[in-house]
C-alpha cells in the first residue's frame, strides 16, 4: 500500500508555498529550531500562570494539565474563511430549524426525509420538550461545527456539536499567548481579531431573553464547579462577558422565576448559559441524583420564563446518524443547495451499509452515534486484526449504534515537534452564535492537531494539541 | 454579587493574610531560637508560643511529632495535616480564588497562582539550604504583592470591600493573639523591660508586626511593655494595631452600605468596637487587665466576622 498523499496547507506537492503561508514559511526557515523550543517553554509558563488548564481528576498525576500548545499558527486565507462562514451560517440555521421542527410539527418526518424511528426512538430525543417554545425559537445558540480539509477546495463537516461545544477559550487564549510570544509576526500578517467573541456571545444571549424581560436581561453561566474539566473555560467566558458564574447551589426557583443568591438577597436571572448536560439540569425532571442542577428549572423553562442556552433537547442534532441527513435538511428547510459537504457516511442501521462496513473495516473509521471526544471509535487502518474483530462484534450486536466513514486524508500543517518542524494532521472547530435575529462568528476557531506522526486523532483526551488559527484579512 | 462569591473572596484575603502572619510568627521564633543566652526551656518556649499564637498546639500534640524546632517549623509552615499551616492557607487561598476567578483581576490571579505554583519549590530550596528565613521572607513578600496588586488593580466595589474585610478581621485577630501570648511577662506600668531575654522578647513582638522602627520613632525611648501594648492596640498610625484594623473594617462596611443603600446589623457591632477603642486610654486597658481585654476583643472580633458572613453571605 502506498502512503496516501496528504494535502499540506503550507507546501504543495510540487514544493510551492501556498500564498497564505508565504510570510510564515519565510519565518519558519529563518528561525532556528532552538527558538521554537524556547518559545514553547515560555508558552507553557504563560498558560500555567494564567491557569489555563484542563482538569483530569482521578487518573493520578497532576490534576491540572496543560493541553499541548503548538507555537506555529495555522493560516487561512480571507477567501477560504468567506466560503466557510457562508456554509456554517447555512448549516447552523438549518440545524436550529430542524430541532424546532422535531419538537413541534415534525414536518421533516412526515415528509419522509428523515426516518421517524431514527428520531423518536433516539435517546437524545427528549419527549419532555415536545411543544415547548424556547425564546427566540433557538435551540443551539452556540454551535461548534467540526471541519476537516482534504484538498485545496475540499472542506468537509465531520460532526455538528449543538449541545455544549467547548474549546472556545483555547481559541481566545491561544491568540493571547501568540501575541505575547511573537508580536513581530503579527505585524507582518493581517490577522483578523477574535477577541470580540465575548461581546458577541453576551449579545446573542441577551437577544434570546424571554419575552417578558424589559431592559437588559440578566445572564449567568451555570458550571458544574471547579472540578469540571472545562471549569477554566466557564470562568473565562464569565469574565469575558462580565456575567456571574453560578453553580447549581447558587440558583433557586421560586414561583415562575429563577433567582441567584446574592449579597443583597435574591436576584432574578433571565438567561442561563449552562455548561451542564440536559440530564443533570433539573433533578425533578431528569436525573434525580443530580446535585449540579436546579430543582424546578424545567418548569420555568417550559413556561418560557427563562432561556437556557443551549436549549434542552438540542442533542438530537449531534447524533452521528442524524448528521447524515443534514444536507437533505438544508434543502428541506431553506430550499438551498448545501454549501458545506458531509463526509460520506455509512449508517450501519442499513443492511447494505452494514455488510459493506463489516467487509471493509480496515479502510474505515467507525464511530458510535452518540459518542464524542474520540472515545469508543475504531480507526480501521491503524487497528490490529484483533481490535477490528472485537469491534465488528460490537457493531453486529447493535448496528444502529454505529456509523462508518472512509478514513479521510486530513490536511497537515507545519507543527513544532521533537524532531523539529514537521507536518501534522489538523481539524478545525469554528464557533457559530445564533439568536433568532442574527448569526455571529469571529474569524477564527480552534485548530486541533494530532502531535503524533501519522496520527489522525486530534482530541485532547487522546494526545492532541491546539494551535492558534489565523484568518487573514483581505 | 453572588453570596458564594463574596464568601470566597473574603476567605481568599483572610487566608493570604493568615499565611503572612504565620510567617511573621515563625520568623520571630526563629530569631529567638538563635539567641545565644537562652537557657534550658527558653528555646522550646519560643516555639511553643508560636504554636499557641497560631492556634495549632492541640493538633501538634495529637500528631505525636517530636517537640523540637524542626518538627514545629514543618508543622506550621508545610504540614498538610495542619489546616492552619502556611501551605494549607495558601492552598485554601488559591482554591477560593480559583472558584471566583472572574472577580479577580488578571494580576491578582497571576500573583495568587504563581504563589501556589512556587510554594513547593521555595520550601524545598529553603529546607535544603537550611535557610527557613528565606522561605518566610518569600511568603511575606508574596502576601504583600498580592495585597498590593489587589489594592492597585481591583475595582472599588463590593468584591473589594469583602476582600478588605477579610484582611483586616484576620489581621486584628493576629495582632491581638501575638500580644496576648506575651501578656504574662508584662511588667508593671512605667518600668523598663527586665534582663536581656525579656527585652529581646518584647523587641520581637514589635518585629513580628513590623513596628520596631515605628516604636522608636513614636516613643523615642526603650521598649516598655505597656507602651508597646498601647502602640498595638490604640495607635491609629500603626497599620497593624487593633484600632487601625477596626477603622478599616468600619470604612469597608461603609463602602458596602453606600453601594447597597443600607446598613446591616454587623455595622453596629463594628462601629461600637471602633469607638470603644477610640475612647479608651491605655490606662483603662491595663486596669482591667490586658489579657482580659484581648480575650474579649478576640471573641468580639470573631463574632463580627460571623455577623458579616451572616448578613451578606447567608451562610449562617
Amino acid at each position: 500500500m502506498t502512503e496516501p498523499a496528504f494535502f499540506d496547507e503550507m507546501t504543495l506537492a510540487d514544493g510551492a508555498v501556498r500564498p497564505a503561508y508565504k510570510e510564515l514559511s519565510d519565518w519558519l526557515t529563518s528561525t532556528p529550531a532552538e527558538q521554537f523550543r524556547l518559545k514553547r517553554r515560555e508558552a507553557d509558563i504563560l498558560f500555567r500562570r494564567l491557569g489555563i488548564t484542563f482538569a483530569v481528576y482521578g487518573e493520578g498525576g497532576d490534576p491540572e494539565r496543560l493541553i499541548p500548545f503548538d507555537v506555529i499558527p495555522r493560516v487561512l486565507s480571507a477567501l477560504e474563511w468567506a466560503y466557510m462562514q457562508k456554509g456554517l451560517e447555512q448549516r447552523v440555521r438549518t440545524l436550529n430549524a430542524f430541532i424546532w421542527d422535531i419538537y413541534h410539527d415534525q414536518e421533516i418526518l412526515k415528509a419522509g426525509v428523515v426516518p421517524e424511528a431514527l428520531i423518536l426512538k433516539n435517546s437524545s430525543y427528549l419527549p419532555e420538550m415536545q411543544g415547548v417554545d424556547p425564546p427566540g425559537g433557538i435551540y443551539s445558540h452556540i454551535s461548534g461545527i467540526d471541519m476537516v480539509r482534504v484538498g485545496e477546495n475540499d472542506f468537509y463537516v465531520l460532526e455538528d456539536n449543538c449541545r455544549t461545544p467547548s474549546g472556545v477559550s483555547y481559541m481566545l487564549e491561544n491568540r493571547e499567548v501568540m501575541m505575547r510570544l511573537f508580536p513581530a509576526l503579527f505585524s507582518q500578517h493581517r490577522v483578523a481579531p477574535v477577541d470580540e467573541y465575548g461581546d458577541y456571545l453576551v449579545q446573542t444571549l441577551r437577544e434570546c431573553a424571554p419575552r417578558h424581560v424589559e431592559g437588559e436581561a440578566t445572564v449567568a453561566i451555570l458550571t458544574p464547579g471547579i472540578f469540571n474539566s472545562a471549569y477554566f473555560e466557564h470562568s473565562f467566558l464569565a469574565d469575558q462577558m462580565g456575567v456571574e458564574l453560578v453553580e447549581g447551589q447558587d440558583l433557586f426557583v421560586e414561583g415562575e422565576s429563577v433567582f441567584m443568591r446574592t449579597t443583597q438577597g435574591p436576584k432574578q436571572v433571565d438567561v442561563i448559559y449552562r455548561r451542564i448536560d440536559d440530564a443533570f439540569i433539573d433533578p425533578l425532571t431528569f436525573n434525580p441524583e443530580s446535585a449540579l442542577g436546579v430543582p424546578g428549572l424545567m418548569n420555568v423553562y417550559r413556561a418560557g420564563r427563562i432561556t437556557l442556552a443551549n436549549g434542552v433537547g438540542a442533542g438530537i442534532a449531534d447524533d452521528k446518524a442524524v448528521y447524515t441527513y443534514v444536507p437533505a435538511m438544508v434543502k428541506f428547510y431553506l430550499g438551498e443547495e448545501p454549501i458545506l459537504k458531509n463526509v460520506p457516511t455509512y449508517r450501519c442501521a442499513d443492511q447494505d451499509s452494514l455488510a459493506y462496513v463489516l467487509d471493509n473495516l480496515a479502510e474505515l473509521v467507525v464511530k458510535e452515534v452518540h459518542g464524542s471526544g474520540g472515545y469508543g471509535m475504531l480507526v480501521g487502518p491503524k487497528a490490529s486484526q484483533a481490535e477490528r474483530e472485537a469491534y465488528a462484534a460490537r457493531i453486529k450486536a447493535d448496528p444502529s449504534d454505529f456509523i462508518a466513514q472512509p478514513t479521510l486524508a486530513l490536511s497537515t500543517c507545519p507543527t513544532h515537534v521533537e524532531e523539529g518542524v514537521a507536518p501534522r494532521h489538523v481539524d478545525f472547530r469554528p464557533f457559530v452564535l445564533s439568536s433568532g435575529a442574527s448569526i455571529r462568528m469571529v474569524k477564527g476557531g480552534l485548530t486541533r492537531v494530532a502531535l503524533k506522526s501519522g496520527s489522525l486523532v486530534v482530541n485532547s483526551s487522546q494526545g492532541g494539541g491546539t494551535k492558534d488559527t489565523w484568518v487573514l484579512e483581505e | 454579587m453572588l453570596s458564594r462569591t463574596a464568601n470566597n473572596i473574603y476567605w481568599l484575603s483572610r487566608y493570604m493574610e493568615r499565611a503572612e502572619n504565620l510567617a511573621r510568627i515563625l520568623e520571630v521564633a526563629d530569631r529567638m531560637s538563635k539567641m545565644p543566652n537562652l537557657e534550658g526551656e527558653g528555646h522550646y518556649s519560643e516555639w511553643r508560643s508560636a504554636m499557641i499564637i497560631s492556634g495549632c498546639e492541640p493538633l501538634f500534640e495529637e500528631s505525636g511529632l517530636p517537640a523540637d524546632a524542626v518538627a514545629i517549623v514543618d508543622f506550621i509552615a508545610r504540614s498538610e495535616e495542619n489546616p492552619s499551616s502556611i501551605y494549607c492557607c495558601i492552598q485554601a487561598a488559591r482554591e477560593n480564588g480559583r472558584a471566583v476567578r472572574t472577580k479577580l483581576t488578571t494580576e491578582m490571579w497571576e500573583t495568587l497562582n504563581d504563589t501556589w505554583l512556587g510554594l513547593e519549590q521555595r520550601w524545598n530550596d529553603a529546607k535544603r539550604r537550611g535557610e527557613i528565613r528565606a522561605f518566610l521572607d518569600w511568603v511575606k513578600e508574596r502576601s504583600t504583592l498580592f495585597r498590593g496588586t489587589l489594592y492597585g488593580t481591583m475595582l472599588r466595589d463590593e468584591a473589594y470591600y469583602f476582600s478588605r474585610l477579610g484582611t483586616f478581621l484576620e489581621r486584628a485577630d493576629n495582632t491581638a493573639r501575638i500580644l496576648d501570648v506575651k501578656y504574662h511577662v508584662l511588667l508593671p506600668e512605667g518600668e523598663d523591660v527586665g534582663g536581656g531575654v525579656d527585652h529581646y522578647q518584647w523587641m520581637t513582638v514589635l518585629r513580628a508586626v513590623s513596628a520596631l522602627r515605628s516604636y522608636h520613632y513614636l516613643y523615642r525611648e526603650n521598649p516598655k511593655p505597656w507602651k508597646i501594648a498601647e502602640l498595638l492596640v490604640l495607635r491609629r498610625e500603626m497599620p497593624r494595631s487593633l484600632i487601625s484594623c477596626m477603622g478599616e473594617i468600619v470604612a469597608n462596611l461603609e463602602g458596602l452600605a453606600e453601594q447597597y443603600g443600607g446598613r446591616s446589623p454587623s455595622h453596629r457591632l463594628a462601629g461600637k468596637m471602633f469607638s470603644e477603642l477610640k475612647f479608651t486610654s491605655a490606662e483603662e486597658v491595663f486596669q482591667g487587665g490586658l489579657h482580659e481585654f484581648l480575650t474579649k476583643f478576640i471573641s468580639r472580633n470573631n463574632r463580627l466576622g460571623e455577623d458579616i458572613t451572616r448578613d451578606y453571605m447567608f451562610t449562617g
